[in-house]
């Protein structure tokens, strides 16, 4: 053994050397306490284990998970709300996969469709079809679109702006703190709070790339966002509704965050 | 040889070499050095470590009985706390964090189209209960994490504050000694390397742990909120890349657990207690203790005459 390494044991060794020492005798003292409060650390961790487990389910989960997400929407909505995600070229964007065909599965005519806008009383406030959506800015965003499920795409997509659509009902419907949409048959429901759905990367899109959507990716009218999962993005819009409370959210009654907020 | 001769999970007993115990490796020198010294027909290692003896008398024997063992303490109760608190969060992680990586489990091993292992065989999923459990994991996922995360703040400020993580960061000396640890666990060398209260196998291991836990906690967040906290998911090369590596921290995390779990068992009883308790009981003996803090020039340089006998004979 060199002296060089002698010195480092040395050092390695006076590292120990402050220490505490115990007696042996209070060391069974305090070890049989240490180890009676890690037994009741163990049924402290069981019974809250069972107790979360036991715990009413709201939406598909335990209360205090449902409580948990809805702070961590607390949380985000302050710390960061309103950034927008990253718009890429249009070379990189890709055709989008199929995931979901809740709510589009029957027969449409895309000529006799209309979206009704239905006020926070339920009264209606308009049938539009799809010139009205033509007739709003147009603009094009490609975003990475990211499914709940993991997967996300790069997907370019041509509309209007929420908001720009809003505009027209502003005065109407006041204040209102959310905005539900639904497919025309009524199975496919989400909600939107108010300050994500007039985000301006929040869009009612009518086309994929240059072309209008075709039917399994929500023609003729769907929303899109890379700020919220795609379970928020629904297709084939068919009625849009502001309301002052929650609204249902389909996903939300299956155990899944209502926010759902990237 | 019933003490734990390390503090955690790459620790070391068998042949009783463990050098966080002074008195075993003092021993284990003295004994080279006599066994050479007798080769040589020097008879100085003797002497060298009776005028050790006297050393650490004066400066070591902390007012007890020369040779009665003590209680040291080796894991303050703050990272005894943190530690057992954590493993229940990783395990609830990991565990939801499946779940989630049911949904899209796209990650393998292999060249090209070939596939070696595909993450995870079906058999996994069945036995652990994590298909069709997306929304649930999710739940879980972003509950516990707060947990795990502040759990791990308060372990990363502790250990600056105390100035602990010096035990636990590798020196410019680890690599090469944790290689002779791994070599003296696979019984192929019969030393020990020195060290102090991990071997720089743990060290490694501990630390790249830490560094781990903090890339999937960073990756994490990538994930979870690619937009409000952009451009934090560029780090790891986008989205996708954060899950990817996000998903192979988890693996990475595993595996440790895996070897942590295995080196505890190796290390036994002792060991095990001691991140319960805190103390290992040190059975170190003034007698043949090298005494460090202290020690006044001239013995130092006698025990140093006594370990280069020990190395020119044993060259």
């Amino acid at each position: 053994m060199s002296e060089q390494e002698l010195t480092r044991e040395e050092q390695l060794r006076a590292q120990l050397d402050d220490a505490p020492t115990i007696p042996v005798s209070e060391f069974k003292r305090r070890s049989r306490r240490s180890f009676l409060t890690g037994a009741a650390g163990l049924g402290v961790a069981y019974l809250g284990w069972n107790w979360l487990q036991g715990q009413p389910s709201v939406g598909g989960i335990p209360k205090p998970l449902r409580e948990t997400l809805e702070f961590n929407e607390t949380v985000w909505t302050n710390v960061s709300e309103g950034r927008s995600a990253p718009e890429h070229p249009v070379s990189k964007a890709t055709p989008i996969q199929v995931n979901g065909r809740i709510g589009i599965r029957n027969e449409i005519d895309l000529a006799a469709w209309t979206v009704r806008v239905e006020g926070p009383d339920g009264e209606l406030l308009d049938e539009l079809d799809i010139a009205t959506f033509d007739a709003l800015p147009q603009r094009d965003m490609v975003i990475e679109h990211k499914c709940i499920e993991g997967w996300s795409s790069i997907v370019h997509w041509g509309g209007a702006r929420f908001s720009d659509f809003h505009a027209r009902y502003a005065d109407a419907v006041g204040d209102v703190p959310y905005v539900g949409f639904e497919t025309p048959d009524g199975l496919y429901y989400v909600g939107w709070d108010m300050s994500s759905a007039m985000h301006p990367q929040t869009m009612l899109a009518l086309r994929q790339g240059t072309e209008p959507l075709d039917l399994d990716h929500g023609a003729p009218l769907r929303l899109a966002t890379p700020n919220k999962y795609g379970i928020k993005c629904l297709k084939r819009i068919g009625v849009i509704r502001y309301a002052r409370e929650r609204p249902a959210d389909y996903w939300a009654e299956r155990s899944y965050d209502w926010y759902a907020g990237l | 040889m019933s003490e734990p001769t390390g503090y955690g999970g790459l620790a070391h007993r068998g042949d009783g070499r463990g050098a966080c115990d002074r008195m075993r490796n003092a021993e284990e020198r003295s004994r080279n050095s006599e066994l050479i010294a007798s080769t040589h027909g020097i008879d100085g290692p003797t002497v060298a470590v009776m005028s050790i003896d006297t050393t650490a008398e004066a400066v070591a024997s902390e007012e007890r009985p020369p040779g009665e063992p003590v209680a040291r303490l080796v894991h303050p109760r703050a990272i005894r706390w943190l530690h057992w608190i954590n493993f229940p969060l990783l395990m609830i992680m990991i565990w939801s964090g499946l779940r989630i990586y049911w949904a899209e489990d796209v990650y393998a091993l292999g060249i090209g189209s070939w596939q070696w292992f595909a993450f995870f065989p079906d058999a996994v999923y069945e036995t652990l209960d994590l298909e069709r459990r997306l929304a649930r994991g999710m739940a879980f996922h972003f509950a516990f994490g707060w947990l795990f995360v502040i759990n791990g703040a308060i372990y990363g400020i502790y250990l600056l504050a105390t100035k602990e993580w010096r035990h636990i960061l590798p020196d410019r000396h680890a690599a090469r000694e944790a290689k002779d640890v791994v070599l003296h666990d696979l019984h192929i060398k019969k030393d020990m390397p020195p060290q102090g209260k991990y071997n720089a196998a743990q060290r490694i291991s501990y630390t790249a742990v830490m560094v781990m836990a903090l890339i999937i906690v960073v990756s994490g967040f990538a994930i979870y909120k690619p937009t409000q906290l952009y451009p934090l998911p560029l780090l790891f090369g986008g989205y996708q890349g954060a899950r990817l590596v996000h998903f192979w921290m988890t693996i990475g995390l595993g595996l440790f657990f895996l070897v942590h779990v295995l080196q505890v068992i190796r290390s036994g009883w002792g060991n095990f207690r001691s991140m319960v308790t805190g103390y290992v009981i040190d059975r170190r003996s003034p007698h043949v203790t090298i005494s460090v803090a202290g020690v006044p020039e001239a013995e130092t340089h006698t025990t140093e005459m006594a370990t280069e006998e020990s190395k020119g004979g044993g060259a």
